[in-house]
């Protein structure tokens, strides 16, 4: 026998050391990796349906026109037009789901109509603006706008 | 035709074998693509967004909308969008003053004057979603990526909290999460967008600055944006592929 393979017997356990440390591995990676991760990217895309899961809050402005439909064709005459109905009545999926358990809550005037039309120097100079101070005399600004449809008598 | 107990045994254990590997590759089959699972195919779609800056007068319902639709926490510093105001003057235009009290979520206070010769205008801002995005390169574990759709979302269930995505996002679109201690971002409302609904601040946008628009889609409005505007996205420079479009992009907004 050559010099060099007397000790073969030890080279054969390093080598089957490593072989079943490798085969350890494999299987413990296949155990955590999940099988579809990687389908289309080093991500798991399983991810992308939990993301999905989420129900909506919102429920978009056709699904008030289902059951409101004189209020969104008098909306669509006016200049609120382009408003979607959650803007100013906040988020009602529960309410289109299940219009008798969810009512909407009334709004905050004139709080909610000044969010958007209070004079700010910031604001594009198209957009109307007015000073509360000196504009409707303490009025409720329903009174003289219309909401829906303002530039109409209410 | 006969045959021995070697042969039969050779050719029984490579049946075995064979079988075994294609109802391995059947499972993954039939498990199918989860994206996929309804109607909705992911590689139909590229979405983008697009604002216009002339339109915006910070009202906020946007931001308050985010939070309301994806359970974002109500504190400040906690947003997946925000609006910032921009107060430029014109001898100083490298140095404009910015604010964003709450993110905008309460609307803005009056804080300059008219007719002294600066302009001042709203920024909303949010994840671009980047066609090359930074913050998916750096994450060790594969949690934050690009889904095939063009948006860059965060899987929960693998995030680390590491906070290299937050360091790594140019625009600052990204938090830690309090309650998770994952990484929180804008989703593009995904599980909205999926169903066929637009994002929850377009829903409520009043004045239309803001939209969703799908690339892929040769219909969509979002072309007519691009054609009929001059469109600018942030920090061109970074080439992260940002596909948040603005128009009316002041030089001074970074």
């Amino acid at each position: 026998m050559r010099e060099s393979l007397r000790h073969r017997q030890h080279l054969f356990r390093v080598a089957a050391l490593f072989v079943t440390g490798l085969l350890l591995f494999v299987a413990v990676r296949a155990l955590l990796v999940p099988p579809d991760f990687g389908l289309y990217g080093h991500y798991r895309a399983g991810a992308l349906t939990d993301i999905r899961k989420t129900a909506p809050s919102f429920a978009g402005r056709s699904a008030c026109a289902d059951c409101h439909p004189d209020i969104s064709e008098a909306l669509a005459k006016g200049k609120h037009a382009r408003i979607g109905c959650e803007s100013c009545h906040g988020a009602l999926g529960r309410h289109a789901a299940d219009p008798e358990k969810l009512k909407p809550a009334m709004l905050e005037i004139p709080a909610l109509c000044l969010s958007c039309h209070t004079a700010n120097v910031a604001k594009p100079k198209k957009f109307p603006q007015i000073d509360p101070s000196d504009h409707g005399d303490g009025a409720r600004c329903t009174s003289c706008h219309a909401a829906h449809h303002p530039g109409d008598a209410p | 035709m006969t045959t021995d107990r070697r042969e039969f045994l050779a050719h029984a254990g490579k049946y075995l074998l064979l079988t075994g590997a294609a109802a391995v590759a059947f499972d993954k089959v039939m498990a199918g693509r989860p994206a996929e699972a309804d109607n909705y195919r992911t590689t139909d779609h590229w979405w983008a967004y697009a604002i216009d800056i002339e339109k915006c007068i910070g009202c906020g319902s946007c931001v308050r909308a985010c939070k309301a639709e994806n359970g974002v926490p109500l504190e400040p510093f906690y947003f997946r969008t925000w609006v910032e105001r921009y107060h430029v003057r014109p001898e100083d235009s490298l140095h404009p003053e910015v604010d964003s009290p709450n993110g905008g979520y309460d609307g803005f206070r009056e804080l300059y004057a008219a007719g002294d010769g600066s302009k001042s205008f709203f920024v909303p801002k949010m994840c671009n979603h980047c066609a090359d995005s930074p913050c998916e390169q750096v994450c060790p574990v594969g949690a934050t990526f690009r889904s095939p759709d063009g948006v860059v979302l965060v899987d929960k269930k693998y995030c680390l909290g590491c906070r290299y995505c937050i360091q790594a996002c140019p625009y600052g679109c990204r938090f830690l999460d309090p309650r998770t201690n994952t990484a929180d971002k804008c989703t593009l409302c995904y599980h909205r967008i999926t169903k066929g609904k637009t994002t929850a601040c377009v829903e409520v946008c009043p004045t239309g600055a803001r939209q969703l628009g799908d690339l892929k889609n040769p219909k969509d409005p979002i072309h007519a944006f691009l054609k009929d505007n001059k469109v600018q996205v942030l920090k061109p420079q970074m080439a992260t592929g940002a596909k948040l479009y603005y128009a009316g992009l002041d030089g001074s907004v970074r």
